[in-house]
């Protein structure tokens, strides 16, 4: 990062920021017309209507119905106008493509874990391709804490116990700065992380020489072995994995859901929570034995299962 | 000491003015009543419909029998103090003096009642902090408990300031220094804070004990 | 010559005791100035730290504790206390021809809750404090804070009940007490002002309340509430903490809207423009008030719909807001102006509530608050409306109604120049801060990127002028107790009862019962301004 005496305003590193920061202008624009008009009748009026100085004071208004309702008309069409520019930036702010490429975000007491899909994890920093989509999703450990990306014009809140999701494309390559912006106690400011945004060459070069022997998929997969998970999931005796992402589920309530990334990671931790129609509540919890890290790798290894997996399914 | 009943208090010039005031200013705190236990219960309700198999698993082991009888206990006390106002404007101060004293009794009844039910989950390992010995399986069935424990709590604190408020009326009828405009008056406010007080439960009982049983 | 003032008997327990609503005032005048010294003096560590780009000053963990012992003080024992209860105790009965508040008992109670709540939360703060921030944030607070939180969660719940009561105190009084021929539409719109406040004070404090035991209960026994591991969340945390803490921001920005109506009619000599409209958007701001509380969450994990909703309620709140700034700015065409100081404090009030306000609609733009969010951005908005705003409301009051309080005369020099500094160094103090937070530098954070310096300083250099206009009117206003003339009875040729009694009043107010036949704001050559 440069370091200047003056920065008046941050880098646009997408053009979705591009987009935001023209929202702002127009909105302040907006608001100027609104507003300068009162500090300049408030300018005038001070000045002629002085005790002493003659002018004329005869026929005050007490009150103008037509007045009252132009400044009150005006300035919330033009608000609701404003509004709905930035309701749309908002759901594309909020929707991610289907393409985005994934990376897991764990954030703790004052850290932040990146965890790509190809296995590479990374520390404080996050390096991404340019000119692509990326989706983090991201949990806490502790308290929580919020993902911030100044230059991108987004942040997220990170909370325990739930997924949050923030996606972005980064147009140019450059490294940026990376906060945490939801105070999360002592060391909340020295919380911070780098945006490393590399040309899709570059990008590739940096998955292989990070890579781990293991991607995120099958690091899951060892874990799946390792925990014996299918000594009852693939017995009958539990609800089988199988093409499980995304697809319907029964409760025992009777009511039906949509077995998605929280779903999983739910039946993983807290397994009282929805219990399936049809089984024995006996799965036991593994908060205990499996941190947030590992969960994500579990969970983007039940993702990849086809219907097939596992030979016949029940 | 015997008040003199001569003048309605500064700075009031008239008794319907005092009484007025002090009417609208105990609706209000009632207002403000309703919205703090509002508040809880629509917290009881948000994790109700969040976890309904942990909250059945707690409402299964609440002692029903023991809080209905409560529900009807607080009832007839309510009751009561509406026959005392009543007993009041006829200037029947014999049978005013009984029904407050029965409202209050009641009251206090369910209060014992709070605090044998009270009694009783602490051995079998419910309250809060002994979560290590608690016989509930689900976390959030042990959340549910823990709001138990904290709305009956709070009311219960509510219901001990009306039987306080009971014992001061009873007395203050009993000893001959309550009359007049100023006696009817304050019999009006705590007979609408006991209103209050069993209306709160009247909504707590079902949130707590009833609904998914 | 008329009763003696309410000053004139003397002993500490005549006014440890008193009933006297213009004393109890006083006491509340001389409770959040102290509280105000206090929080000034956390602000100052804060900017004396944030003047260099590493945190050199203090720890990570004392300034923590600081801003939190900031936030805390400020809010719970200077704004919300302040207007209402030291110049609404003192103004509404008279305002509206009665001899006391409704219930005078209570009155005292209420200030005896403050000053307890008080000086014990102080104390826990002193003694090691709080490191949660004044939002006590779960699970931070409940279950990985290392501090007093539930001594300071005591205090606050005390002084929220004298909130409370003061709040039902003033309503019953405006309602049974105003005098005869009084109506509601020729009330001083000070008193629709406060009206409109303690319905907030009675309806959303309670709240508080419960949000706080529960935190309290959670922080002792671990009831699980606000864990995700024991099923609870800590976003609900969120919804019943804003669900207060928005309202209670109207409760700290209504008051000063109600004086500002006061001082621009005075200095004008002329009735407000739009009486109707000024005194309903009061109202109005009160009842929106209580839909907005998700714009503080949009990034928080709420849905997207409801943020949707919260942004486009949140502009309709501003539009009350709006409707006063335009009304006040009306009622100076064709007026009869004095530039004395308590105009210049209105004047502060309307600039810097203009600004604040459109950044908070700022705020309120969905994709702008993604990125604005726990920035010095959110820092700089409320300030511009507590401080900048809420403050200058209290100064003006504080100037306006010192002679009817106190009996003297102030230097009209000095309270300008104080109104002057106020406006210069507030804005070179908080100005910078919306770009450090457009910038992308979070709140809460006590060492910043170096390439911020720059605004930093001027920041912290705004902020030492802001001290010295703060102290200013210790000495000049408390010296004119000794040395100011005696004040006339309307110093200001103002229209309103409170100025047809003598300066300071006598203990009931009016030596005869009051009988209103004229409109509120009565201006005109045949107005009567003789002693009631």
């Amino acid at each position: 990062m440069n370091e200047r005496f003056l920065h008046l305003w941050p880098e646009q590193a997408s053009d979705y920021a591009v987009s935001v920061d023209w929202l702002v202008i127009g909105f302040t624009a907006m608001m100027a017309l609104f507003v300068v008009p009162v500090f300049v009748a408030l300018w005038i009026f001070i000045w002629r209507y002085r005790r002493g100085k003659k002018a004329d004071r005869d026929h005050r208004p007490q009150s103008n119905l037509p007045i009252e309702l132009a400044w009150i008309i005006l300035p919330f069409i033009g608000s609701l106008v404003i509004f709905l520019f930035s309701a749309r930036l908002f759901f594309f702010a909020r929707t991610p493509p289907a393409d985005a490429l994934e990376v897991q975000v764990t954030a703790r007491q004052w850290m932040w874990k990146f965890q790509h899909q190809g296995g590479q994890r990374e520390i404080n920093t996050l390096h991404v391709p340019a000119r692509r989509p990326v989706k983090l999703t991201m949990i806490s450990e502790d308290v929580i804490h919020s993902l911030f990306f100044p230059s991108l014009r987004i942040k997220q809140d990170v909370l325990p116990g739930r997924y949050s999701m923030l996606w972005f494309q980064a147009e140019h390559s450059g490294t940026y700065q990376v906060y945490c912006a939801e105070y999360c106690g002592t060391d909340h400011a020295a919380m911070l992380a780098r945006l490393v945004v590399l040309d899709p060459g570059d990008y590739e070069h940096w998955l292989q020489d990070n890579g781990s022997a293991a991607d995120l998929i099958s690091q899951g997969q060892d874990l799946y072995r390792q925990y014996g998970c299918g000594s009852c999931h693939e017995s009958g005796s539990a609800p089988p994995l199988a093409g499980v992402f995304n697809r319907p589920v029964r409760l025992s309530d009777g009511s039906e859901v949509v077995a998605d990334d929280a779903y999983l990671r739910d039946s993983i931790l807290l397994p009282q929570k929805q219990l399936v129609a049809g089984y024995l509540p006996v799965m036991p919890t593994y908060s205990n034995l499996l941190d947030e890290e590992a969960v994500q790798r579990l969970v983007a290894y039940l993702r990849s299962l086809p219907a097939t997996a596992f030979g016949d399914s029940k | 000491m015997i008040r003199s009943e001569q003048r309605p208090s500064e700075p009031f010039v008239a008794w319907a003015q005092q009484r007025e005031a002090a009417q609208l200013g105990m609706w209000l705190f009632l207002a403000g009543e309703a919205m703090m236990f509002g508040s809880l219960i629509l917290v009881a309700w948000f994790y109700r419909l969040q976890h309904p198999d942990g909250v059945a698993e707690a409402v299964a082991g609440l002692h029903f029998g023991l809080a209905t009888l409560n529900t009807f206990t607080l009832l007839t006390s309510s009751l009561l103090m509406t026959l005392a106002l009543t007993a009041s404007e006829q200037a029947s101060e014999r049978r005013l003096r009984h029904c407050l004293m029965g409202a209050t009794l009641l009251a206090a009844l369910f209060l014992a009642c709070k605090g044998l039910e009270y009694s009783l989950e602490y051995r079998e390992g419910l309250l809060p902090g002994f979560a290590a010995d608690s016989p509930l399986h689900l976390p959030s069935a042990r959340l549910f408990m823990n709001l138990y424990f904290i709305a009956t709590a709070l009311h219960g604190v509510h219901v001990l300031i009306a039987v306080g408020l009971g014992l001061w009326l009873y007395l203050g009828f009993a000893r001959g220094r309550l009359q007049g405009h100023q006696a009817s008056t304050r019999l009006e406010m705590v007979i609408l804070y006991w209103h209050l007080v069993d209306g709160i439960w009247v909504l707590l009982f079902p949130t707590l004990y009833l609904v998914g049983r | 010559m008329s009763s003696p003032s309410y000053l004139h008997r003397q002993g500490l327990l005549s006014w440890f005791l008193t009933r006297d609503h213009k004393r109890i005032a006083v006491l509340y005048m001389i409770t959040v100035t102290f509280f105000f010294f206090v929080g000034g003096l956390a602000a100052s560590l804060i900017r004396i730290e944030l003047v260099t780009p590493n945190g050199d000053l203090l720890t990570a963990d004392g300034y923590n504790r600081a801003f939190t012992l900031h936030g805390v003080i400020m809010v719970w024992f200077f704004l919300i206390p302040s207007i209402p209860s030291v110049f609404g105790n003192f103004l509404v009965p008279i305002m509206i021809g009665a001899r006391d508040m409704a219930f005078p008992r209570l009155n005292l109670f209420s200030w005896y809750l403050l000053l307890g709540g008080g000086l014990f939360t102080l104390l826990a703060l002193l003694l090691g404090g709080v490191d949660t921030g004044w939002t006590f944030y779960t699970p931070l607070s409940t279950m990985f804070s290392n501090g007093h939180v539930v001594a300071v969660i005591c205090g606050v719940f005390i002084a929220g009940f004298s909130s409370i009561f003061t709040g039902i105190n003033i309503i019953v009084t405006v309602h049974t007490l105003r005098a005869p021929g009084m109506t509601w539409m020729r009330l001083p719109l000070f008193i629709w002002a406060m009206y409109a406040t303690s319905i907030i004070l009675v309806l959303a404090t309670p709240v508080l309340a419960i949000t706080l035991l529960l935190v309290a209960a959670e922080h002792l026994f671990n009831i699980g509430v606000f864990d995700p591991r024991l099923g609870g969340d800590p976003l609900l945390f969120q919804h019943l903490f804003w669900f207060y803490s928005h309202p209670a921001v109207y409760i700290m920005i209504l008051p000063a809207m109600g004086v500002v109506s006061e001082l621009i009619t005075a200095a004008g000599h002329k009735r407000i423009f739009g009486y109707r409209f000024v005194a309903w958007s009061s109202v109005a701001i009160a009842v929106i008030g209580f839909l907005v509380w998700g714009h503080h969450m949009f990034v928080a994990g709420q849905s997207m719909y409801a943020s949707l909703v919260f942004s486009l309620l949140s502009f309709l709140v501003s539009i009350p807001s709006a409707i006063k700034a335009y009304n006040w700015s009306a009622t100076l065409y064709k007026s009869d102006l004095t530039l004395h100081a308590p105009f210049l404090f209105a004047l502060t009030f309307i600039g810097l509530f203009i600004v604040g306000g459109v950044t908070g609609l700022f705020l309120a733009l969905l994709a702008a608050d993604l990125h604005a969010h726990d920035t010095y951005f959110v820092v700089a908005h409320f300030h511009y409306i507590m401080v900048g705003a809420a403050v200058a409301g209290y100064f003006g009051a504080l100037h306006f109604w010192w002679p009817k309080i106190t009996g003297r005369m102030y230097s009209q020099l000095w309270g300008k120049i104080t109104a002057v500094l106020i406006f210069c160094g507030f804005n070179l103090t908080f100005f910078p801060q919306f770009l450090l937070g457009y910038l992308g530098m979070p709140r809460r954070y006590h060492s910043y990127d170096p390439d911020l310096q720059f605004l930093n300083v001027l920041s912290s250099a705004g902020a030492s002028i802001l001290a010295l206009a703060y102290a200013l009117p210790f000495f000049y206003l408390l010296g004119s107790l000794r040395w100011g003339e005696r004040a006339p009875m309307n110093p200001w040729e103002a229209a309103g009862l409170e100025w047809r009694v003598p300066s300071p009043p006598p203990v009931h107010n009016f030596d005869a019962p009051v009988t209103v036949d004229f409109e509120a704001y009565d201006y005109s050559p045949e107005a009567r301004r003789d002693p009631l």
